[in-house]
């Protein structure tokens, strides 16, 4: 009942808005913040609650909050919903970054009412398809989410807002209907005909006959690749990320890329596991072309937001290449699989917070000088010291500095796929130098040289340097402190990062931080659901 | 009791300066004035507790991974870490107290000491690591601070620069470590740094060539040195505590401590026992070949540090601590010395510095007698210490590569001393880097001294007994130094140092034309360090991602509405075109039907008369 809450509680808000016209302006913002903010101390409390148990533990078993209704008998499926080491700290991860994207959008008051019951739509598809353990349910979600960010980049976006939107949708719509294919295929190879995934792990079909297993396995794959997305089905994340705004690039990288990830952890492997055995080695590849194909294409970025979203492609590949080596059995005994598969989870929470905060940070640049581009902006350190240190922060974060969560999961994807994959695992060690060299690269271009801010364009009625930003209250009015935004010259100052965009980034940052000091307080809850998801695939 | 006591020890010597550093870097240039005390006081309370710490030697673990045995971060002290936290904690406190006398009085100092502790704890943290998680977080954690800290000043144009490739070089070793970490686990079915010698079968090897690599870099020996000349760019006492006892330090560290792993596979000691060599003599080369002192000392630096791999790979444990040990002090020292003549006069220019020791003479006489050290004078320090080393060479081409570099050390450092203590002709030109204060302030004169006299001090090692209290500490047999060997070495140094001098006093010209060859630029090294290829790489895959493998997407979308509108026009004009064809034809039927019926009576008889007429016709045929 209570995770039903969860699900459902932004969905209701979002009626609540709709309903109620007198909620518009910043009002509706906070009651956005509200829903957001019970809905993650509902979360808090499950994790308060919540048992990780010893050894595996999770996925065919102790699962908690765990809900199951009958709803479409002739074909077995269920609301089914519960929460295991899976699902958990994703369901956090959600939490904390609509939160976040509430905050946020306090300075950004575009038609706040509609954005605001956009995005808690679009949180309880997000936290169903996280909390489904039914496929036709976690199709269900799984489709809304895309619905859901098709209009956000549509309505909020900017420059090629309905072009990216279109692409986007088509693209990664098109690969949720091979994901229903394989769902399909799942259910066909079922003995009891279900659409179960706790019965289908449990007692996994298809099992006598690998060329079906194998070709589920690619529809699945397929659909979950163009979602994370994998190379070579990652063309439509740059493009969708340069025209969204800052709120929904947050959310598209910080939660939405984790929806295909969490697909192959939840689904494929525990599904599928000879399947997932004998294609591991493909798995891995792709991981490592990934890892090292983002990367590099992300160096050769002109445009701060699409070297961001390609960072993306670089920190899913990583992933892959932990669970690819969690299915490699005969290769790697089960603990370094299993510290592989940890590793996978830890940096779907880590890229989360630290990718949703490079993205915020990135729409103060919009917000400021309407532009992305590179050659547009330097020396900001100097007008915007706390930007620089926000934004070096984020960057040290993603590059995998240790002190931060990404280092937590990439240090045990690595070690743990060694043993079974040791070249392309060598291979993918290097994507960390070339992750770390574009960071800095792009530190030094934003940060350092001669201060060059990009005069906003003619439209802009204010003279703050902050165009297009209407709201009264966001205006700066303390005199002195903000005398340099004041001057409407190219090439002299920005105003610096302040209040809501504070109250959403550094939150963030610090969780990064805590994540990546403090491992064990997500690992204890990974850790027994990881073991059980290497025991599974080793069936 | 006092295994809690130690334990806390060891928790805080690392916990109190990385706390302090984060403190000051989130507060803020509101509390530079309050930045350098703090920092003094935190490396003194760091260097006590190194104290307890090195008597105590405990251990220490916190839970941080799971699954397998060194998940956790675990620290301890032993014979090697117990001389190591000392050294670092005591050139830690010092380079403080030179920094806050050395920076300008309006410089972001909470920024500053910030990175600066938490650099020293970072350090402190890699030499007393005991599992891979502990060692690789505070080994990178050390790469970026470092960053930070040459970056320092990147208000000007290039210092970032050299902070990104001093970091981006380190982090190239680092992948080592990673490996290594993989390795580990595969090979021994843990993260314990102990462990390592015993893992089985490749995982030996491939563990072997990580620590290599990362030791390599991280010590800039070759081929990664050149990193070292652009981290010159750092403030001075930047390079006195990142050049002497730390980083550079650190790979050698490693290597010392990683031996039996290097010595297990029969290859990795060679090959690093070769590298340290190597980096030493064509370092030293570099380093006679340079003009800016600062840039000389880079390149002796990386040298000297080669001698500890040359006595990581030989196994001489206790010449190379010996050696980590008394470089540290003598470098140190001279770049407290040149730090604060860049600060008095405003040029590290060797030529500008002429009689630089004569013009403040309590620094002058504290460099002299580290420069003297560094050129392996006896009874100095590197004197002794590398003898140590050397006479577990052998009498192969190693020690001859060992000796030819150590009289290069004589020649540069003789370079220096010649220079700094000729009578000034009061005409060189000054301030061309920065406006100089005219003032050597007590405390950094203070720091450099007591550098000089530990580095002359340590000389002590030369003598049986003392070398061996080393050796009890470390818990390592050494072979007994040769006494001859010592002759030797001492005999080669003062000839050196000797003919160097009256050359650089007599014939300016032929050292003016060495610096303008390849060695005074590095040999290319810095090209070696490039981006380029890299970049050329990074652009072709763009290309190919926006052209090819987005083109395909954009192409299959097209064929898609090609085909949509194909099918359109089949459908309206073929299907339905049918449709309205055959609607067409009834149509123009109707309008025949109708055609005949006029209304006029005449021609509806005419009619009537044909169609009889064709009946009978039809009835006379058909019959």
């Amino acid at each position: 009942m209570l995770l039903t809450v969860v699900v459902l509680l932004p969905l209701a808000a979002a009626a609540l808005l709709l309903a109620v016209p007198a909620l518009a302006g910043r009002a509706a913002i906070w009651v956005w913040i509200a829903a957001s903010a019970a809905d993650l101390a509902l979360v808090a409390w499950m994790w308060w609650r919540y048992d990780p148990g010893q050894g595996a533990t999770g996925v065919v078993g102790n699962l908690a909050y765990e809900v199951d209704l009958r709803w479409i008998p002739t074909v077995d499926a269920g609301y089914h919903i519960g929460v295991d080491g899976l699902s958990l700290p994703l369901l956090a991860l959600t939490g904390v970054l609509f939160l976040a994207c509430a905050v946020w959008s306090l300075r950004e008051p575009d038609r706040p009412r509609a954005q605001a019951a956009l995005f808690l739509f679009l949180q309880t598809a997000c936290l169903g398809t996280f909390a489904a353990l039914d496929l036709i349910l976690f199709f269900v979600f799984f489709d809304l989410t895309i619905v859901g960010m098709y209009f956000v980049i549509a309505g909020w976006g900017h420059d090629h807002a309905r072009r990216s939107a279109l692409k986007f949708f088509l693209y990664t719509f098109v690969g949720s209907l091979a994901l229903l294919v394989g769902f399909i295929g799942l259910f066909l190879g079922s003995e009891e005909r279900t659409f179960d995934m706790v019965a289908l792990a449990a007692n996994p079909p298809l099992t006598d006959s690998p060329l079906a297993a194998g070709l589920v396995l690619l529809a699945i794959g397929l659909g979950l690749a163009v979602k994370t997305p994998l190379f070579p089905f990652h063309t439509w994340l740059p493009d969708a990320h340069t025209d969204a705004p800052a709120a929904g690039s947050a959310i598209l990288a910080g939660i939405l890329l984790k929806l295909g990830t969490y697909g192959f952890v939840r689904i494929a492997m525990p599904i599928l596991p000879d399947a997932w055995q004998r294609w591991a080695m493909v798995v891995v590849v792709v991981g490592v072309i990934s890892v090292l194909w983002g990367a590099f294409v992300a160096l050769a970025q002109t445009n701060v937001k699409r070297m961001i979203a390609y960072t993306s492609v670089n920190h899913m590949g990583y992933v892959l290449l932990g669970l690819g080596a969690a299915g490699l059995v005969g290769q790697a005994d089960a603990e370094a699989r299993t510290i592989a598969t940890v590793g996978a989870l830890y940096q779907m929470v880590g890229h989360g917070l630290l990718t949703g905060a490079l993205f915020l940070l990135s729409g103060v640049l919009w917000s400021r000088g309407r532009t992305y581009a590179f050659d547009s902006w330097g020396g900001l350190a100097r007008p915007a010291p706390v930007f620089a240190a926000l934004l070096a922060v984020a960057a040290f974060g993603s590059l995998g500095l240790p002190g931060f969560a990404s280092f937590i999961a990439e240090f045990q994807i690595f070690t743990g796929a060694l043993q079974a994959a040791p070249v392309a695992t060598v291979l993918a060690v290097t994507g960390i130098l070339v992750t770390a060299g574009l960071f800095l690269v792009a530190l030094q271009r934003l940060l350092t040289g001669p201060t060059a801010v990009p005069s906003v364009g003619e439209d802009s009625g204010s003279d703050d340097g902050d165009a297009g930003d209407v709201a009264p209250s966001s205006r700066p009015t303390e005199g002195g402190a903000t005398a340099t935004a004041l001057r409407r010259r190219p090439a002299t100052g920005m105003r610096d990062v302040h209040g809501p965009e504070l109250g959403a980034v550094v939150p963030l940052l610090v969780l990064a931080v805590l994540l990546g000091l403090f491992p064990r307080a997500l690992l204890d809850v990974i850790e027994p659901a990881a073991a059980a998801v290497a025991q599974l695939v080793a069936r | 009791m006092s295994g809690s006591l130690g334990t806390t020890a060891l928790g805080a010597l690392v916990l109190l300066p990385a706390a302090l550093g984060v403190l000051l870097l989130v507060t803020g240039r509101r509390a530079d004035r309050v930045a350098g005390q703090a920092a003094v006081l935190a490396t003194v309370g760091a260097l006590a507790l190194a104290a307890v710490t090195a008597g105590d030697r405990p251990r220490l673990s916190a839970p941080f991974l799971g699954i397998v045995r060194g998940g956790e971060l675990g620290l301890a002290v032993d014979g090697l870490s117990a001389v190591l936290v000392v050294l670092v904690a005591a050139v830690a406190l010092l380079t403080t107290v030179f920094a806050v006398v050395d920076l300008p009085p309006d410089a972001a100092r909470a920024r500053f000491f910030g990175y600066f502790l938490l650099f020293i704890a970072a350090m402190l943290a890699t030499v007393t690591a005991t599992t891979f998680p502990a060692l690789l977080l505070a080994w990178e954690v050390m790469g970026a601070t470092s960053y930070a800290l040459i970056g320092y000043r990147w208000q000007d144009p290039g210092k970032l620069n050299d902070g990104t490739r001093a970091f981006l070089t380190t982090r190239a070793g680092d992948l080592g470590l990673y490996v290594v970490a993989g390795a580990a686990l595969a090979g021994t079915g843990g993260l314990v740094l102990r462990d390592l010698a015993t893992a089985d079968g490749g995982w030996l090897d491939l563990a072997a060539a990580g620590v290599l690599v990362a030791a390599l870099g991280k010590s800039a020996q070759l081929p990664f040195s050149a990193w070292i000349s652009g981290a010159m760019s750092g403030p001075s006492p930047v390079s006195a505590l990142l050049h002497s006892a730390t980083m550079v330090a650190a790979g050698g560290y490693l290597l010392l401590r990683t031996q039996p792993l290097l010595a297990a596979t029969g290859w990795a000691a060679t090959a690093a026992a070769w590298a340290g060599a190597l980096t030493a003599l064509v370092l030293g080369a570099i380093a006679v070949a340079q003009r800016d002192l600062k840039q000389l000392l880079a390149a002796s630096t990386a040298a000297q540090i080669g001698f500890v791999i040359l006595a990581a790979g030989i196994g001489a444990t206790a010449g190379g601590t010996g050696q980590l040990v008394a470089h540290a002090a003598v470098k140190a020292g001279l770049f407290v010395a040149t730090g604060s003549w860049l600060t008095a006069l405003g040029t590290k220019q060797l030529p500008r510095l002429r009689g630089a020791a004569r013009r403040y003479p309590g620094i002058g006489a504290a460099a002299t007698v580290a420069g003297l050290a560094l050129a392996g004078i006896p009874p100095l320090s590197l004197w002794a210490t590398k003898e140590g080393i050397l006479a577990e060479a052998g009498s192969g081409p190693l020690r001859m590569v060992g000796l030819a570099a150590a009289v290069l050390s004589a020649v540069y450092a003789a370079k220096i001393i010649a220079i700094v203590l000729a009578r000034p002709t009061g005409v060189e030109p000054l301030d061309d880097e920065e406006p100089g204060t005219r003032r050597v302030p007590v405390p950094a004169t203070a720091t450099a001294v007591v550098f000089a006299i530990t580095a002359a001090g340590l000389g002590a090692l030369a003598v049986p007994a003392v070398a061996g209290a080393l050796e009890d500490v470390l818990g390592v047999e050494a072979q007994p130094v040769d006494p001859g060997g010592l002759l030797v070495g001492g005999v080669l140094a003062v000839a050196a140092l000797a003919v160097s001098v009256v050359v650089v006093r007599a014939r300016p010209a032929v050292v003016r034309d060495f610096e303008r060859g390849p060695l005074g630029s590095w040999v290319g090294l810095r090209r070696l360090l490039s981006p380029a290829p890299a970049m050329v790489v990074a652009r072709v895959a763009a290309a190919l991602d926006d052209r090819v493998i987005d083109g395909v997407v954009r192409g299959v979308a097209r064929t898609v509405t090609q085909a949509a509108a194909a099918f359109a026009r089949a459908d309206t004009g073929v299907v339905d075109g049918a449709v309205r064809g055959t609607a067409r034809a009834f149509r123009r039927a109707g309008a025949a039907a109708r055609r005949p019926q006029t209304g006029l009576l005449h021609q509806y008889y005419v009619q009537a008369v044909a169609g009889v007429g064709v009946l009978l016709a039809f009835l006379l045929i058909a019959r």
